[in-house]
């Protein structure tokens, strides 16, 4: 059999050469690498690190070590075909994406505001759902990054609560394919809606235990108050959004802002960063957003339960596919949808040429790959564990970091 | 909230354009098409006009149209702006020739408005192999640094080896 790799030294160095060449640092200067196979970059993520001693000096982010062609695929399948893709981007929180990218073509193929409520109402529970378990992963390993493993092994406890309730949706633990273009794969299974709230009931005192348990656990606010402060300012001019532009203190979801789907019809707050524990912006707040937005998903879960129970139940003749359109072939035309994920705003671009069922150009702007893009900003003069508290805060996923 | 067409009167009144930028109404949000001379201008107005004040840069796309034989022999550059404050959309498109190994196609650089337009610009650049002018740190992003090609270019040919390694199977 042939050797598949022909081993060169220069190999390394040529395909990911580092920003700052060793030659150039001063004496007291050193280079390391954290990453890419280090549990704190939640992923495979290289940092580039320019220390002196333990002060970080620059951060220099290599990404695409995950890099799976997204939209080099998208070129080449029909609109439908490209949802088990998006799913990949963001695993955490694929209903979510799922949701945003079906909104996208419904757009182009006028089909928006004519699905039945029944349809959105499912929607949004099962992409709430998803946004609790993609918090209790960011939440969770942000806890052991900052040497608190119990709340972990809770929130995952809880967390697969929710995949097996999705599991039992879909089939799918967290690759879905369930939210169709027009519509669903299949209704909620027969209970559903009674196991879910019983769930929600469940959850409410947990959650008041993981705020008691970690967010005001002394040693967890000094790893992070006054750690990583990412001035409101900043975080526009990068772009920044979710929980962490919440985080900094402006009160902007898109849920609310845009109000799509059944989003206006739904009571909840937008908890933002106050500066409780330290500086608005720090690394304590954006924590502290994403638990109290955990209370607020699950308040939307309790008010889509009642709306599936009461004036949109479930009926003999309803068909979640009814909609579902044969051939997905929108009119020539650019499109650039939002919505807001759990990590900020996933946005697609497609443009369509009004002759094929593909899209001639379909880009994702992942959240995730623009939060990181402000961790050089964050973590200049910081001391080497506080990076480790700041790429922990950001909550990563690597996947759409680099698609 | 202003439309595409005041937004776009606005601009041609700010820089005293003899014409009002080309208006695209199918797309969502709408799109203004201008030219690469005027794009800084025109995205430095946007930026700072008290009535516009599109502070957030949603998303920066690159495409290619293609080799001149068989589609147009352009690539484009679209920006979609958004601002906070007034809750306005906006999208802007430029388009240049693809250019060829020696004059690559190349559009100024908005980093300095927008950091989010730094990584943006560096995946534009990587994937369809435009330069941006005036960009502080111009490398690839998701590929390897001695990757051959840039993959979302129409007649893109994946190189046969990499590191020994066989590309395509």
């Amino acid at each position: 059999m042939a050797v598949q790799y022909t081993y060169d030294p220069a190999h390394l160095t040529r395909s990911e050469p580092t920003k700052h060449r060793p030659e150039d640092l001063r004496s007291e200067e050193m280079l390391i690498n954290l990453g890419p196979q280090h549990p704190s970059t939640h992923g495979v993520l290289r940092l580039e690190v320019v220390t002196d001693g333990e002060v970080v000096v620059d951060v220099v982010p290599h990404i695409g070590y995950l890099h799976r062609c997204f939209e080099k695929h998208a070129e080449a399948l029909p609109y439908p075909q490209i949802i088990p893709f998006v799913d990949r981007m963001d695993y955490l929180a694929a209903m979510n994406s799922e949701h945003a990218y079906a909104m996208g073509v419904e757009k182009m193929m006028g089909l928006e505001g004519t699905l039945p409520k029944r349809i959105e109402y499912i929607r949004v529970l099962v992409a709430e759902l998803n946004r609790l378990a993609s918090h209790f992963v960011a939440i969770g390993t942000y806890g052991v990054d900052m040497g608190a493993v119990t709340p972990f092994l809770w929130l995952m406890r809880d967390r697969e609560h929710i995949l097996r309730l999705l599991e039992w949706t879909c089939g799918a633990r967290m690759l879905y394919n369930y939210l169709w273009v027009g519509g669903l794969f299949y209704d909620l299974p027969v209970g559903f809606e009674e196991r879910c709230a019983e769930f929600a009931q469940y959850l409410k005192p947990k959650l008041k235990e993981l705020e008691d348990l970690l967010l005001v656990n002394k040693i967890f606010i000094q790893r992070t108050a006054n750690v990583g402060v990412l001035p409101l300012d900043v975080a526009i001019n990068y772009g920044i959004t979710g929980p962490m532009l919440r985080g900094s203190g402006l009160r902007y979801d898109l849920r609310r802002v845009d109000g799509y789907s059944v989003y206006p019809e739904l009571e909840f707050e937008v908890p933002i960063g106050e500066g409780a524990m330290g500086t608005t912006g720090d690394c304590w707040d954006r924590t502290y957003v994403r638990v109290r937005e955990c209370f607020e998903s699950l308040r939307i879960i309790e008010q889509c339960l009642e709306q599936l129970k009461g004036d949109h139940r479930r009926t003999r003749d309803f068909d979640p596919r009814a909609m579902v359109p044969k051939k997905v072939r929108p009119k020539a035309q650019d499109l650039y949808v939002r919505a807001e994920n759990p990590k900020g705003e996933l946005g697609f671009f497609f443009r369509a040429d009004g002759k094929s069922d593909v899209p001639v150009r379909c880009k994702a702007r992942a959240c995730s790959f623009v939060n990181l893009s402000v961790l050089p900003e964050l973590s200049r003069g910081v001391l080497l564990s506080d990076l480790v508290a700041i790429v922990g805060s950001l909550d990563l996923v690597l996947g759409e970091v680099d698609r | 909230m202003k439309s595409g067409s005041e937004i776009a009167s606005l601009l041609q009144a700010q820089l005293g354009w003899d014409a009002s930028p080309e208006l695209d109404e199918a797309s969502t949000p709408t799109a203004l098409i201008i030219g690469k001379e005027q794009l800084l201008e025109a995205m430095r107005v946007l930026y700072e006009h008290e009535e516009l004040y599109f502070d957030q840069l949603a998303c920066l796309t690159a495409l290619d149209n293609g080799p001149a034989a068989e589609g147009e022999g352009t690539v484009e550059v679209i920006y979609h702006l958004c601002s906070i404050p007034y809750g306005h959309q906006l999208a802007l498109r430029v388009q240049v020739p693809r250019g060829n190994d020696d004059t690559p196609a190349e559009v100024p650089s908005v980093a300095h408005l927008w950091r989010t337009a730094d990584w943006h610009e560096r995946e534009a650049y990587d994937m369809v192999g435009i330069r941006f002018s005036g960009h502080p740190d111009l490398r690839r992003i998701m590929l390897p640094e001695d990757w051959q090609g840039h993959p979302l270019r129409k007649d893109y040919q994946e190189q046969e080896k990499y590191h020994g390694i066989n590309v395509a199977y």
